[in-house]
């Protein structure tokens, strides 16, 4: 307490700040449908109160940790209850910038770099509490195709942690990291990475390692598509989050000429725009047929198939590049870390998925090798914790 | 969650305003509630960010930070939990190059319109007899007792910790 009149507690309570952050998650959003970012510099720490887990419609930070964490034997309600309060604690105050309790490298908190810290419940932690009764749909069916491995597929608990500084990054997931070792073994760490706003402005479309335009079509209305507004109240305000790492062969795909990769994809790779013509964000024509009668965007072409027929159905995409590093041959491995969010899996992921797997161009050269499913509860307000509605 | 703070409401405190920086004792500072002067202040404690380490029984530490928002140096005298039957309010100090935990006398002074942080290495709540084990995430209640006898109340958030070269195990400086 060397400022007890200047903390950082004071300076992010206000809510000029969360209402900034909240224009700005809007614009990020609106600028999927017009490609115009909201104009201003990010806010250097984003709410972590409020009806929803922040970390989900927020703008993408340009790192993040997935962690999968397996729950301990043992673990049961009373334990997940008080490993939900130390981790909302940690969140709290990471997330504003200020340092952990017992946090034995205090001066990393500072700046939070807009971190996020999201929980996720996966399947085995309701049947840990007891719970499974208040389980939603956290399971997929296999897909063709899939190469799942164990080392990167299910798990208890989900911590996602996303920061434009991977200092910050860093200290907050040993934090929380350590604070879960009494509770949970770790599964799993995938780490993910965009570019920052200081290379591409927010709200424009990133490119994959692919060199693909990923993400153009995202959904207009998160409470339509993304926020579970029915069910079980302790879910209300929440999302379900569907996380596949995906392998690229990028060796293959520079097989592809730019035709052929511009053909699987069912856009121009160049500027993303479809192959009907017009712009990245303009409606592809799927009836369109050339001048021998085939269709302009291929019946597998990856937009056709990845495409939902209601707007309302579609899932908020939120994607990182994974590059896990070279073979002694010289050759990448990385990928995608696939991270989706809506309402309902059976509905919005898995529709969409059979279609892909079953015909999709682009799995010539992409694989599927972790999947894992997670409910994610609402957010919290000041003196509560992510998860009380189920736990508490 | 980490807003645990009690502010009382009727406590008046009669210490020498003459008193006490933060390292400074206070043994001569005895409270004297039936002889209130203009140096009285309504005592006001808060405490913030309030945590104790996780033990299976035996010793261990709360930790915090005290602030004194009164216009008067206020003496937390002793602490209480229900998770330890036997509760002191220790220092650390420097013995020719060697530090050893030790007993604070006269207990923890605020000084007016400041604060004080208990942390590993630094003063600390010390938990001599915990039968219970304190687990991690646990809410622990703590009582301390002003100088005055007011009570302020607060929950500490039980963390795992290691750090601060500490021991707070039997035979580790006690």
């Amino acid at each position: 307490m060397d400022r007890p009149g200047l903390t950082r507690r004071g300076l992010f309570a206000g809510g000029a700040v969360a209402a900034g952050a909240l224009a700005a998650t809007g614009g990020y959003l609106a600028a999927g449908r017009d490609a115009r970012p909201a104009p201003g510099p990010a806010p250097a720490a984003e709410p972590f109160h409020g009806p929803h887990q922040a970390g989900v419609a927020t703008p993408p930070q340009s790192h993040a940790v997935f962690l999968g964490l397996t729950l301990r034997p043992g673990t049961d309600r009373a334990a997940l209850g008080r490993l939900m309060r130390l981790l909302t604690d940690d969140a709290r105050r990471l997330t504003e910038g200020r340092p952990g309790l017992a946090d034995a490298q205090p001066e990393l908190a500072d700046p939070p770099a807009r971190l996020t810290v999201t929980f996720g419940f996966g399947p085995g932690l309701f049947t840990a509490g007891g719970l499974d009764h208040e389980r939603p749909l956290t399971t997929l069916p296999a897909f063709k195709g899939d190469a799942l491995e164990e080392k990167w597929s299910g798990g208890d608990l989900l911590i996602q942690l996303c920061a434009d500084d991977p200092v910050t990054l860093a200290h907050a997931l040993r934090l929380v990291a350590k604070d879960a070792r009494a509770f949970a073994t770790v599964r799993w760490t995938q780490r993910g990475f965009r570019r920052p706003t200081s290379s591409q402005p927010a709200g424009h479309t990133q490119r994959n390692l692919m060199g693909q335009l990923d993400g153009t079509v995202q959904p207009a209305d998160l409470d339509a598509s993304v926020w579970i507004s029915d069910g079980p109240s302790w879910l209300r305000g929440g999302t379900l989050m569907v996380l596949r790492r995906i392998r690229m062969d990028l060796e293959k795909w520079d097989e592809a000429d730019e035709a052929a990769k511009d053909f699987a994809i069912g856009r121009k790779i160049t500027d993303g725009a479809p192959l009907t013509g017009g712009a990245e964000h303009d409606d592809p024509d799927l009836d369109a047929v050339d001048r021998f009668g085939f269709p302009v965007i291929d019946d597998a072409a990856h937009i056709r198939l990845a495409r939902a027929a209601d707007p309302a159905l579609r899932m908020l995409r939120r994607g990182y590049n994974y590059d896990d590093g070279l073979s002694a041959s010289g050759v990448v491995d990385s990928g995608l870390l696939f991270a989706c969010y809506q309402a309902d899996v059976a509905r919005q992921f898995t529709p969409v998925q059979r279609r892909l797997a079953d015909a999709d161009l682009l799995n010539l050269w992409t694989t599927a090798t972790g999947s894992a499913v997670f409910a994610l509860p609402p957010g919290c307000g000041a003196d509560g914790w992510v998860g009380e509605g189920l736990l508490g | 969650m980490d807003k645990r703070l009690i502010i009382p409401t009727l406590a008046f405190l009669a210490l020498p305003l003459a008193a006490c920086g933060e390292e400074a004792t206070s043994t001569d500072a005895a409270p004297s509630a039936s002889a209130p002067t203009q140096a009285q202040a309504q005592a006001k404690i808060t405490v913030t960010d309030p945590w104790v380490k996780v033990v299976k029984k035996g010793m261990t530490a709360a930790f915090g930070t005290l602030a004194n928002t009164s216009g008067a140096d206020i003496t937390v005298v002793s602490a209480a939990t229900p998770a330890s039957g036997v509760v002191e309010l220790h220092e650390v100090v420097d013995t020719g190059g060697q530090t050893k935990m030790q007993p604070r006398d006269g207990g923890f002074v605020v000084p007016a319109g400041g604060s004080i942080t208990l942390k590993p290495g630094g003063f600390h709540i010390m938990l001599m007899d915990v039968k219970e084990p304190i687990e991690a995430g646990a809410d622990v209640p703590f009582t301390l007792t002003l100088g005055d006898g007011t009570k302020i109340e607060f929950t500490a958030l039980a963390k795992e910790f290691a750090g601060g070269n500490e021991d707070y195990e039997p035979g580790g400086g006690h």
